[in-house]
């Protein structure tokens, strides 16, 4: 779904998993520095969830926006 | 700010982050985005209406299931889950998989070649201007009810997890799905809807692997529903054998008959709403793949809603309860086991992205029927009764119109809808008082020649009376039940099955009828809209791996060994 002229929508979805991935995993990694009273950890805290799947969606989100990036996908469709 | 969270907030299950508000409002700005890049794209009525009908297999495919996965997809059915157990997979499988494989081989073609607008669209072309105004009149209906369906159960997660004030959240959604449809028309819609669909997943799919990890395993989770609840929670067909064997209190020929065909055919083959997004494909082999797409990454739709709600069963430290009782006791209702369990496992940055998926489901939802009442409104209402001919800028200016006036319909809607206790089942309802008949006319339609105008409006006419008088003979008579659904213990669920079965087959009997009774079209006239006076175009000489039907047979194989596997 794009023409000479525009955006691929997988463009779209791969800024937005870049944008959530940085934030995830940020987020994970402050909490494995400062991790929170018992008391307020989220059930499986040990795994640190939001690291390995911030980074998964990082790296999904890199893939996507690197392939369908607008002046990539308009010479692609030129040639 | 304080300020403002304090008229916004009330009591809530979790506390946001920095993060997760960043994460929520990124993405209120991407679709926002969207639509305004969009807008200069929306143009035509093709453009506007149709998504230019240019999109690939795949994006079809993928906003075609994101369609449905709306509020009542995530919420409703991990809610049945906790409530039926994996029975309620039986509406992502049977209740599913052999529809849309049907859509794709066999009306696809219909629907494509004739080159209607809509499904209303197509019923004019094959039985006149009755059948489409009926049929369109019930969809706009059904279509605004859904929506507002939609948003009071968005309003309600909001009010839950976060405490979000209920007003503030439907107004929030509601508008921002009326910007991006009114600018992009169904473009935009279809480019949020695989947005939606990605992003749903991407919040979703830690609740079952945290879920599968903190319990043991899948075994270990059978363990334990069955000694929370009962064993028969996690069989889906060894139960079926009796009305009072399970939980559901239904039979299995509900299931097949019922469900299996005549709700889920009639939903994923008829219902504009989900046909809508694969009339856009660019070209017949694209239009006939979305629905196999669609069909393969709906097998796998349990995993983020059936599952979560096992989970709840087995590790939530309390009972959930029906929402009359919930509300009663203060306690949480079976509609929360989803956001419990997001919060269960989810930290700062993760909530964030769950509440998003939560978010996305419901405008994915709400957008698609908007922009499918847009349509028909449109097309089959407003330009087949009050203005035949007008300029095509006129009939979009109509749309982006529609667009605004149907939101704004169906937020009065979400506040009447609060005052039902079960969503599900007001839902399955309306299912089949408008689709289960419809289903039968336009199966009726394509298939059979001999079908005239009269019969196909009357059959139509027939099925809907039918199935709302059975409606309100129960409401009215309960005894009836036994009557309606074969036996006096059947469920809520079990009842709309039965009644969608029963007005499924007076539609036919009442359209083979009067159709045998009424002069039938010359053939000539029904090329490009039944079979057997239709040429369907060849899919061109490519390989079998690009063949529509080669993988519908692989979809067909992996949805029985899903079915052996948890029989």
């Amino acid at each position: 779904m794009h023409g000479d002229d525009s955006i691929s929508i997988w463009f779209f979805i791969g800024v937005s998993l870049v944008v959530n991935g940085v934030l995830i995993l940020a987020a994970g990694i402050y909490q494995y520095m400062n991790p929170p009273p018992v008391a307020e950890q989220v059930v499986l805290f040990q795994l640190h969830a939001g690291i390995w799947w911030g980074a998964i969606l990082l790296l999904l989100g890199l893939f996507w926006t690197i392939r369908y990036v607008p002046s990539r996908a308009m010479v692609a469709s030129k040639n | 700010m304080s300020l403002l969270a304090a008229a916004l907030f009330t009591d809530r299950l979790v506390h946001l982050t920095t993060t997760d508000f960043v994460i929520i409002v990124f993405y209120f700005g991407l679709v926002l985005a969207i639509g305004f890049y969009l807008k200069g794209r929306s143009n035509t009525g093709e453009d506007f209406f149709m998504a230019g009908r240019e999109m690939t297999a795949w994006i079809a495919g993928l906003s075609f299931l994101s369609a449905n996965l709306g509020a009542l997809e995530l919420l409703g059915w991990a809610a049945s889950s906790y409530q039926y157990g994996i029975l309620a997979a039986h509406w992502y499988w049977i209740g599913a998989i052999p529809a849309m494989l049907f859509l794709a081989l066999v009306m696809m073609p219909f629907y494509y070649i004739s080159k209607t607008h809509s499904v209303p669209g197509y019923l004019k072309l094959r039985f006149g201007e009755s059948s489409r105004a009926l049929s369109a009149i019930s969809f706009a209906f059904m279509t605004v009810l859904m929506s507002g369906i939609n948003m009071y159960s968005m309003a309600l997660v909001m009010r839950l997890i976060l405490g979000w004030n209920i007003n503030v959240s439907i107004w929030v959604s509601a508008l921002t799905v009326a910007v991006y449809v009114t600018l992009g028309g169904l473009r935009s819609a279809i480019f949020n809807e695989v947005l939606q669909f990605i992003l749903i997943w991407a919040g979703a799919l830690l609740i079952p692997i945290l879920g599968l990890i903190e319990v043991g395993g899948w075994r270990q989770l059978r363990d334990r529903v069955a000694q929370n609840a009962s064993v028969e929670y996690t069989h889906m067909w060894s139960t079926l054998g009796s009305f009072t064997d399970n939980p559901m209190g239904i039979h299995w020929t509900g299931i097949v008959f019922g469900l299996g065909f005549v709700i889920s055919f009639g939903y994923w083959t008829t219902d504009f709403l989900v046909v809508q997004r694969v009339l856009a494909a660019k070209d017949l082999r694209s239009a006939k793949m979305a629905p196999v797409i669609g069909a393969a990454f709906k097998m796998f739709v349990p995993l983020i809603v059936i599952l979560p709600g096992l989970l709840g069963i087995a590790l939530l430290p309390m009972k959930l309860l029906p929402e009359s009782q919930a509300i009663a006791t203060g306690g949480h209702s079976y509609n929360e086991v989803l956001p419990l369990m997001l919060a269960r496992y989810c930290g700062p940055g993760l909530l964030g992205l769950g509440i998003t998926a939560l978010i996305a489901g419901f405008m994915s939802g709400m957008a698609g029927n908007v922009s499918a009442f847009s349509t028909v409104w449109t097309y089959d209402i407003y330009k087949a009764v009050f203005k035949k001919s007008a300029t095509d800028e006129h009939y979009v200016s109509m749309g982006r119109w529609s667009t605004v006036i149907g939101v704004l319909v169906s937020i009065g809607t979400a506040y009447l809808v609060m005052s039902f206790a079960s969503i599900m089942d007001y839902v399955q309802a309306l299912f089949s008082f408008f689709i289960a008949p419809l289903f039968g006319t336009v199966v009726l339609g394509m298939l059979w020649k001999r079908a005239t105008a009269a019969g196909g409006f009357w059959g139509l006419f027939a099925g809907t009376a039918s199935s709302i008088g059975m409606w309100a003979w129960v409401k009215a008579d309960p005894t009836a039940l036994r009557y309606v659904a074969l036996s006096p213990n059947a469920k809520d669920m079990a009842e709309n099955m039965y009644r969608a079965l029963w007005s499924w087959i007076v539609c036919v009997l009442v359209t083979v009828v009067v159709s045998y009774m009424t002069k039938p079209k010359p053939a000539s006239e029904l090329a490009g809209l039944v079979y057997g006076a239709t040429e369907i175009p060849s899919e061109g000489d490519v390989p079998i791996y690009q063949r529509p039907a080669f993988w519908a047979v692989v979809v067909t194989i992996v949805f029985v060994i899903l079915n052996i596997i948890f029989w």
